[in-house]
């Protein structure tokens, strides 16, 4: 049993997102695919599910041609995808999940419960997922629900599974899980394409490393013969430093101070539960933590965007517990916000638009009510060359730029002023490479002017390279403090709220 | 969203937008693409109503089975009548072309505000309750005090703007302070001030004396919106509706204020991340929407035959306005243009009724239609075969919809 793409070519009007791809996976294998955002890997996967028509090219099993045009046919060929934002309905039970679109009836369209919970229990047995059939799925943590999207594709006899940057939603010990059970997927024969941006994880997991960069498969390597350097040079097409390079912090006067914080969220649960905090001017703090443990709350709030119910923020001695989010824009606040298009961007603005849209208000670029678009857009011109935005122009709408350069649009603003204190939250999520470096540089370079930093990520990796002190939040708590020597086991184990003992696993 | 499903990023066709209007409007399309929709909508709506025409035809319906040949002709005949009846009604002489500016007046103002509500977000289905109380606040003063011309007008004018900022204000009012959606408040509204103005009409304040039925008295004629040419009906209720273009493009994309309708109206969390007071632009939206309905209200009194109030003043204009915006893509000179489309089609249908004996009602069979394209532009384009944009839904009407 044998799948393959064969010279797949996928033209979009200006755009050539896929170029005379080839890739197989056998039986028992497990292919990484490896590539920046843009680079074609879900235009690729798109046209293998039978959501996209390729321009040219084929999909073959066993030397078989497919006819692939819509996601039924991809799974009745067998072909199964676990998308990285789960497609599950929240209030309906796993079992109920499980069966949705292919549901077993009786007779006149009954439909068949009990056989439905026999299939979860059977397949949650022969993968040892252990995953309860009659559990609602918004009770369950995400890394239980990644194994509820793992069974529906099971229970449609996949044989080959497409798991689409299936690590991102993890925390580094259900990371260990997971790559138990795609074992055991490899172990039972199924083909596994593993599509991720983690250079480390592939290493560690695949047979075979293929890399795709501009819409071609660059390269073909096999784990044991590249390291993470070679794999980022590969992914990129320059050599890449992975180390964010900084000199030793120089911490100096309080700048945030945060005393016994609570903050609700939207269901009114207390997301931060009295959270205390310092960052000190010239040190960047970073706050880990699996989402979902108050860091947005944490954020909002710090940054006006949500009221609090309780404790005292302070920013150079003041209180801003109650400050608006202009208010504390106007004491040299910069906030890089957590999903750039949500808040930080209006899309179907222009990138001038988009640069003025926290200063709009101010001399030089409004005089009095009357915008002055001369001035704004000077300023636009100016970071975007000054920050390394690569755009046509300062007047195509911010929608169509790269996710990298979004995000420098959005760092430029908040960056170009006298920077009090950044607060960025997720900074780097879903961008690639070359912007990570630069946004990562950015943020040491406010550090060495003698800002305040406190970075948020979910991701570990970004926290160790950046922190020089590591908080970690779990719970609306924090619930370790780290300084930049310690170990991802120590910070990971923190993550889950166990500082004492081992037993929460 | 981070990669699942997007399409491929940094599109080249995009460079070849005319960046003021990019820039002026903030609506992710060029300017061809912009016109093509509309254009087609239109020609869709009046080839279909071509078929009602056509089908509803009781003298020629029995010819079909007889004499398809002649039947044919003469159906043609009768479509072409129809449509030249329309233009001449509409374009042909100075008359018509008068009596169109005099139907587009208040359809302008009334597609303006529906419009502005658009781009921030809101629909304001409004405008018809807004008409009814700014048309009053003008009534009583174009009938309670005397003053000339020059002061008694703007006053006039003043109060159908505080009346209308009034009742959209409060729509607005509610929608920030208890999250209400204004689709149902101003919908609510609309009954409250329709009963509300024939309650006013029967009370002394404002009833003819010696009249029984629900009519006001009539307006001084210092307060009567003078003509512009002769005798035509046509007053300067048009030139301030060309006015009001121009004051609503400046306030849109020149002014600070008009950056935080668009805004908010393009992103709510990035307006509020921005430090810009959502509630208070939801109030102050609704206010502007408001005041230009209420001037559309004025016009409706002060600016024809009878020059009183009367039940239900302000028609069905508060209604037409939301296919002028959408006709128009919510940009002014869009609503500029779609109103002057609409008074066309209001003036020359009464001459298609006169001359071809085609029913009025043919209009609203064409405006509804031109709606419905334009709600669907995945219907346009799969009829006329023309190429998806890479970003649908980026337009500016579409954020009013349940948003």
């Amino acid at each position: 049993m044998k799948l393959e793409l064969k010279g797949i070519t996928k033209q979009f009007p200006g755009v050539l997102a896929n170029d005379n791809v080839n890739l197989s996976i056998g039986e028992g294998e497990i292919v990484a695919l490896l590539g920046e955002n843009g680079a074609g890997k879900s235009t690729l996967m798109n046209i293998l599910y039978g959501l996209y028509t390729p321009t040219s090219g084929e999909v073959l099993i066993d030397n078989q041609p497919l006819e692939l045009h819509s996601p039924g046919d991809a799974i009745a060929a067998g072909i199964g995808m676990v998308h990285q934002h789960f497609m599950l309905v929240p209030v309906f039970t796993v079992a109920e999940n499980v069966i949705l679109g292919d549901e077993p009836t009786k007779r006149i369209g009954w439909l068949d419960a009990r056989r439905a919970r026999k299939m979860v229990k059977e397949i949650s047995g022969r993968y040892s997922l252990d995953v309860d059939p009659d559990a609602i799925i918004e009770d369950l943590p995400v890394g239980i629900q990644q194994r509820v999207e793992i069974i529906k594709v099971l229970a449609r006899e996949a044989r080959f599974v497409v798991f689409d940057e299936p690590t991102s939603v993890l925390t580094p010990n259900e990371v260990e899980g997971f790559f138990e059970i795609v074992a055991g997927l490899k172990a039972d024969g199924k083909g596994i394409i593993f599509i991720s941006h983690k250079l480390g994880e592939a290493l560690e997991i695949a047979d075979r490393i293929v890399i795709m960069r501009r819409g071609k498969t660059v390269a073909e390597v096999l784990p044991e013969e590249v390291d993470e350097e070679k794999l980022a040079e590969l992914m990129v097409g320059r050599p890449v430093d992975l180390v964010v390079h900084r000199e030793e912090a120089k911490p100096a006067d309080v700048v945030l101070s945060v005393e016994n914080l609570v903050v609700l969220d939207d269901r009114l649960q207390r997301a931060v539960d009295g959270l205390s905090l310092e960052v000190r001017a010239g040190e960047i703090v970073g706050i880990a933590g699996v989402q979902g443990n108050g860091q947005t709350e944490l954020v909002e709030s710090l940054t006006g965007l949500r009221t609090s119910l309780g404790g005292v923020v302070r920013l150079n001695g003041e209180d801003i517990t109650t400050k608006s989010p202009r208010a504390i824009h106007k004491r040299n606040v910069a906030h890089v916000p957590e999903d750039r298009q949500k808040s930080g961007l209006v899309l179907p603005f222009t990138v001038t638009e988009n640069i003025v849209l926290d200063s709009y208000y101010e001399a030089p670029v409004s005089r009095g009510v009357q915008m002055n678009w001369g001035a704004a857009r000077d300023r636009a011109v100016r970071l975007v060359e000054e920050y390394d935005v690569r755009t046509p122009s300062v007047d195509v709408l911010v929608s169509t730029l790269s996710g990298g350069n979004q995000q420098k649009v959005i760092v430029a603003r908040e960056f170009d002023r006298d920077v009090a204190l950044v607060i960025a939250s997720q900074p780097t999520r879903g961008i690639d490479v070359g912007s990570i470096e630069y946004i990562h540089s950015r943020i040491v370079q406010e550090r060495d002017n003698q800002s305040a930093v406190l970075i948020v990520s979910s991701e570990l990796d970004e926290i160790m390279a950046l922190s020089d002190r590591i908080l970690v939040m779990f719970e609306g708590k924090i619930a370790g403090e780290f300084d930049s020597s310690a170990t991802p086991t120590e910070i990971g184990l923190a993550m889950l709220g166990s500082q004492g003992g081992l037993e929460a696993s | 969203m981070t990669e699942s499903g997007t399409p491929p990023e940094n599109e080249p066709g995009d460079k070849e937008l005319p960046d003021w209007y990019a820039r002026v409007t903030g609506v992710g399309s060029s300017l061809r693409q912009a016109l093509v929709i509309p254009a087609l909508a239109l020609l869709s709506a009046l080839i279909i109503a071509a078929f009602i025409i056509a089908v509803t035809d009781v003298d020629i319906l029995p010819l079909w089975g007889t004499d398809p040949g002649e039947a044919f002709r003469l159906t043609i005949g009768g479509i072409g009548d129809a449509y030249k009846a329309l233009f001449v009604g509409s374009f042909g002489s100075v008359r018509a072309i008068t009596e169109t500016l005099f139907a587009a007046t208040p359809l302008i103002f009334a597609g303006l505000a529906v419009a502005v509500g658009f781009q921030a977000g809101l629909f304001n289905i409004g405008v018809n309750g807004q008409m009814h109380i700014g048309g009053m606040a003008a009534l009583w003063v174009g009938f309670s005090i005397a003053a000339p011309a020059i002061i008694h007008i703007p006053l006039a004018i003043l109060a159908a703007i505080a009346g209308g900022a009034l009742w959209g204000g409060i729509a607005g009012l509610l929608r920030a302070r208890t999250g209400a959606h204004e689709v149902i408040t101003t919908i609510m509204l609309n009954f409250i001030a329709l009963f509300l103005v024939d309650y006013l009409l029967k009370t002394t304040v404002f009833q003819q004396p010696g009249r029984n039925d629900p009519i006001s008295q009539k307006a001084a004629s210092t307060a009567e919106f003078p003509t512009l040419i002769g005798d035509y009906r046509v007053q300067i209720g048009f030139l301030l509706a060309l006015a009001a273009v121009g004051a609503v493009w400046w306030l849109m994309y020149r002014s600070t204020i008009g950056f935080e309708f668009r805004a908010v109206g393009s992103n709510p969390d990035g307006g509020k991340y921005a430090g810009i007071n959502v509630a208070w632009i939801y109030v102050t939206v609704m206010a502007v929407s408001g005041a230009l309905g209420g001037i559309a209200g004025a016009n409706q009194i002060l600016g024809l035959e009878p020059y009183r109030g009367i039940s239900n003043f302000a028609g069905t204009v508060g209604f037409d306005a939301i296919a002028l915006a959408l006709l128009g893509r919510s940009h002014p000179v869009g609503v500029l243009f779609a109103g002057l489309l609409f008074g066309a089609l209001r003036a020359g249908g009464r001459e298609m009724q006169g001359a071809a004996g085609i029913p009025i009602d043919l209009v609203l069979v064409v405006q509804a239609l031109v709606i419905v394209f334009i709600a669907a532009p995945a219907l346009v384009r799969a009829i006329y075969r023309i190429k998806t944009p890479e970003q649908e839904g980026g337009t500016t009407f579409s954020k009013g919809w349940g948003a």
